[in-house]
């Protein structure tokens, strides 16, 4: 009924730190560089992708997914683009309930399905990372 | 039907981003938006089948067909976002390029 809220809340809230968090790696990125007396350009570069990068591929998934899923949920009238926007909410308490309902067990699981599936995604990134950067130490 | 036509469309742009990889496309937004829909579609069909049981994959054809649709539907609303962030972001300045040549 309004399941894809729950993704879509944890959407914004993960948006949000991943740009906080972004801000805060350039500016770190920037005092290393004024600590090692680079360059004016160096000054200008971007910082490395760190872990922010990361929270950015969550975010992708969560948007993803619940922009189609609000465009499914209009096809079915469960919907609207006009207030209160929720079906539901003009349809008594009892639909009310039942949204919640589903928000609370679909909506639920499908945030941390997507989440999980995140957490593997960036393990898996942490060890080829890994992997990528062991010869070169072994050379050196 | 929906959860299968979003996932083909998944595997497709995740091929396709692999074998390109080409940033200039933004393939990455695509991969995103089918793979999430994906998942929390997979979500939906898990408690559907916990509903229905068997019955849920023997659906009725007016079902299937409107599933197919929503499917197809989704797809293109997809490929618009992704055209339309394409344009936006221009990582190759063709639009840009081509204003300025006006």
């Amino acid at each position: 009924m309004a399941c894809f809220l729950v993704p879509g809340t944890e959407a914004i809230v993960v948006t949000a730190a991943a740009l906080i968090l972004k801000k805060h790696e350039q500016v770190k990125y920037e005092s290393t560089i004024k600590l090692n007396n680079k360059s004016a350009a160096a000054m200008e570069t971007k910082a490395p992708a760190g872990f922010s990068r990361k929270l950015f591929w969550l975010a992708g998934l969560l948007w993803g997914g619940v922009i189609l899923l609000a465009f499914e949920h209009l096809w079915h009238g469960e919907i609207q683009p006009f207030f209160p926007f929720l079906t539901a909410a003009t349809e008594g308490p009892e639909a009310v309930s039942e949204m919640l309902g589903e928000m609370m067990t679909v909506g639920v699981t499908m945030a941390v399905l997507v989440t999980v599936v995140w957490a593997a995604m960036v393990a898996v990134s942490v060890l080829i990372e890994k992997r990528a950067v062991s010869p070169a130490e072994a050379n050196a | 039907m929906t959860l299968l036509l979003t996932v083909f469309a998944a595997v497709i742009a995740t091929a396709v981003w692999y074998t390109k990889n080409d940033k200039g496309l933004n393939l990455g937004v695509l991969c995103w938006m089918f793979w999430g829909a994906s998942l929390m579609w997979l979500v939906d069909a898990v408690f559907e089948y916990k509903e229905l049981g068997a019955d849920y994959f023997t659906p009725e054809a007016g079902d299937m067909l409107n599933d197919t649709f929503l499917g197809l539907s989704v797809i293109a609303l997809a490929l618009v976002i992704w055209v339309v962030v394409l344009l936006i972001k221009d990582p190759k300045g063709v639009v840009k390029a081509k204003l300025q040549n006006k």
